[in-house]
């Protein structure tokens, strides 16, 4: 049982459920208290001991369905062949060539000098039959499989883990000696060989999520936003969550904090004038720490738009950690949206902007003039301003003026840009001219970029 | 004890809490035996209203123990909830024994040797007659043990979770002045969170993970018939089916089992023997707190009565 339990953690991990070392002690723990008798008792004592949310819990729960009905299928195939068949078997069980011939093989037909595998195939004995499938996987370290390309060789590994080698060759002994006994030893083979395939599966299925995950999220988290595919929007708008999450975990402190033991000695004197200074109340340090506040100016020309979707996701799902972000979308003008993103979900939101103001050619010039005229009253020196955008103003004025202006009302001014720079400067882009007045400038194409980029935003105010 | 097998022992936990007026479902059964045996917290998750902190009261009275209660609200610190120092007595003290503090002192010549003497008895004014024990130091001072409930840890600072790690995974806690206090009797922890926040995974660790949702029709029907005995079988039905179906529609804030009790004990007070619309709209107030939810939820009432109704005739 120990070691059905090891196997079910690292299942557990597969689906997503993060088992430490400590959990699954205490796991043991609890399955010591409770016994494995009762199935109903051991799914619950798992989930509780193990999961440590709802998600997690409907995961693990499925999880363990699957782990633990495993053995099931496999035994019932043989049996329930096996209970149709001995009814009528006495005279057709010779001629019927798959499984309704080992009914009375049972009876101890198997002839001498056969394998063990042979002997265990003749005797229908399913329990023999299961136990040794699981410790050939266990042999075969089936727990290690990760690609679904890996099933024949592990099906393989199992069955030769097994016997195969020898039950092959006696096969072709019979063939000659006892054709009717080969037949019914093929037909064994057989099934037994899908029972591996439906083992080697649910594997698969197991152990192989986690890394299948963990590879495709590691892709996705390099590949250039902008060109991303349609049905990767959605696995993108998960990650993005995902790195929210961890963002508002690592950032979500409190504002003040009371530093206990630092007496603050001018306001406890004060406080305490009415006792001729015998300190009965005392006054002690305190540090403020400003929540960030976040002005986004946000290009959603062509190209950039989807940078800047992803980007707008991130920033209005930090809540806890930000005080406030005002978001504003231009190509050729702009507006506010921050409205827009709070009240709507992201695809809605991204579409009523991209209707307003999308789909044209942008103007960083006049996006800007639109900006200082209504919006400039939004910054304040504990303001970061963060533009978005690739700087490409189509020639047009860029009024750099303005940001410098910009820049020296807040107190800091990032530009993340989804080009690489090797393109800063070239064609139409402004670039070079608005890096003089940004704090920082970095590239943003990717969701790890663009994660960095704004947890070290965020980790100015700390 | 120890030889009980595990399926009565949970069964016996669900029916001492029965007993308490707590209808507890397996999982939540399964939950207070574990802890009891491998001595851990529970975390109770779920939405308002669905029995957390009933959860706590109900073992505390089936137990026969008492129960101690921290309120987490932003803020807290250890000063509230663990320990303090009385301050004001410790400068009375210092006030009156002034002469005979003269007195020790009276004998050194120096300024040296006055100061030896004085670390001499020094400590007395940190001993344990000048702590002030807050919930949490209270809780591991109980000699029989007790019910020790934090209630919606959430609320709290993040700091203040890494307060409580200590006592929840060893039972101790370390003041510095005295040392480290060790529980006469691992008390039974619970803790309870609405999600307003995510808890830290190291709290979430040292804890078995209770989820408590919306219960099922009949869970709800016995909880309803425990709390409120005057009500007649068949009204309770309906109302528990007319619940359901209101918790199917996209609501502010589904009705909870506390709302269903409220709205049982209403209906019961305007004696009412089976839903209809008229007494539904007039008493919708009871069951949801938004004015938009009741706006959303008022054309629906018909429908979901009858519904109601035909499940009672099947069920």
């Amino acid at each position: 049982m120990r070691e059905n339990l090891h196997r079910f953690f690292r299942a557990a991990r597969g689906v997503g459920v993060h088992v430490s070392p400590a959990e699954s002690i205490d796991a043991m723990r609890a399955v010591a208290q409770v016994g494995v008798s009762d199935r109903t008792i051991l799914r619950d004592t798992l989930l509780l001991t193990l999961a440590k949310s709802q998600d997690e819990k409907l995961a693990l729960g499925d999880c363990f369905d699957l782990f633990f009905s495993q053995p099931e299928p496999r035994e019932d195939q043989p049996q329930s062949d096996n209970d149709d068949a001995s009814q009528d078997a006495d005279q057709q069980a010779n001629q019927s060539p798959s499984s309704g011939s080992d009914s009375d093989a049972g009876e101890g037909q198997a002839p001498e000098g056969l394998g063990p595998l042979a002997q265990m195939l003749l005797s229908q004995d399913r329990n023999a039959i299961a136990a040794a499938i699981a410790s050939a996987s266990g042999a075969a370290s089936l727990t290690d499989i990760r690609y679904s390309t890996q099933r024949g060789i592990f099906s393989s590994r199992i069955l030769d883990a097994m016997g195969l080698q020898r039950l092959r060759d006696e096969l072709d002994e019979l063939t000659a000696t006892n054709p009717a006994l080969a037949e019914r030893l093929r037909g064994a083979l057989d099934a037994l060989r899908e029972a591996v395939r439906d083992t080697v599966a649910q594997g698969l299925a197991l152990y192989a999520r986690e890394e299948a995950e963990n590879l495709r999220n590691e892709i996705l988290r390099n590949a250039p936003l902008a060109r991303i595919e349609r049905r990767q929007v959605a696995e993108m708008r998960a990650l993005i969550r995902q790195i929210a999450r961890r963002l508002r975990e690592r950032y979500s402190k409190p504002r003040k904090r009371q530093r206990r033991g630092h007496l603050d000695v001018r306001r406890t004197l004060r406080r305490n004038a009415a006792w001729g200074g015998v300190p009965f109340l005392t006054a002690w340090k305190r540090k403020h720490r400003d929540r960030p506040k976040i002005v986004a100016i946000c290009d959603v020309s062509g190209s950039v738009a989807q940078v800047s979707d992803f980007f707008l996701l991130l920033i209005h799902s930090l809540h806890e950690v930000v005080d406030d972000v005002h978001s504003f979308a231009f190509s050729s003008h702009l507006i506010e949206v921050s409205d827009i993103l709070e009240k709507k979900s992201p695809e809605e939101a991204m579409a009523e902007i991209m209707s307003k103001v999308g789909f044209g050619s942008s103007d960083y010039g006049s996006s800007l003039v639109d900006f200082e005229k209504e919006f400039m009253s939004t910054l304040t020196p504990q303001t970061t301003v963060i533009v978005l955008g690739d700087a490409r103003s189509n020639n047009l004025d860029p009024r750099a003026d303005i940001l410098r202006r910009i820049s020296e009302r807040s107190k800091r001014l990032v530009w993340l840009n989804p080009e690489g720079r090797l393109a800063w400067g070239f064609g139409d882009s402004e670039m070079p001219r608005y890096a003089t007045f940004c704090s920082v400038v970095r590239q943003c194409a990717t969701a790890q970029q663009l994660e960095r980029a704004v947890s070290d935003i965020v980790a100015t105010y700390q | 004890m120890a030889e009980q097998k595990p399926s009565t022992a949970i069964e016996a936990v669900e029916s001492g809490l029965a007993a308490q007026g707590y209808i507890a479902s397996r999982q939540i059964a399964t939950a207070v035996y574990l802890s009891q045996q491998i001595e851990k917290p529970i975390l109770v998750e779920g939405p308002a209203g669905v029995g957390k902190t009933e959860l706590a009261k109900a073992i505390a009275a089936w137990r026969g123990m008492k129960m101690i209660r921290l309120q987490c609200y932003e803020g807290l610190d250890e000063a509230k909830a663990l320990y303090e120092w009385k301050y004001a007595k410790q400068l009375l003290y210092t006030q009156i024994l002034k002469d005979k503090l003269g007195e020790v002192l009276g004998g050194a010549q120096t300024l040296h040797d006055a100061l030896n003497q004085l670390h001499d008895f020094g400590d007395v004014f940190f001993s344990k007659e000048f702590v002030e024990p807050r919930p949490l130091l209270q809780a591991l001072e109980q000699p029989g043990g007790c019910v020790l409930l934090i209630d919606e840890i959430d609320k709290s600072d993040a700091e203040f979770e890494s307060l409580l790690l200590e006592i929840l995974s060893d039972f101790q806690v370390t003041i510095p002045e005295l040392g480290t206090v060790s529980a006469i009797t691992p008390p039974t922890v619970i803790l309870t969170s609405n999600s307003e926040r995510d808890l830290g995974d190291a709290l979430k660790r040292r804890c078995l993970h209770l989820h408590i949702g919306f219960p099922e029709q009949r869970l709800e029907e016995r909880i309803v018939e425990s709390r409120v005995p005057g009500i007649s079988q068949t009204l309770r039905r309906q109302m528990v089916g007319f619940i359901h179906e209101i918790r199917s529609l996209d609501l502010k804030k589904l009705p909870s089992v506390s709302e269903t009790i409220d709205w049982a004990r209403v209906l019961v007070l305007l004696q009412a023997t089976e839903l209809d619309t008229e007494i539904v709209k007039d008493t919708l107030n009871v069951l949801l707190k938004y004015e938009a939810d009741i706006e959303a939820a008022a054309p629906h009432v018909t429908t979901f009565i009858a519904k109601a109704a035909r499940s009672n005739v099947f069920g």
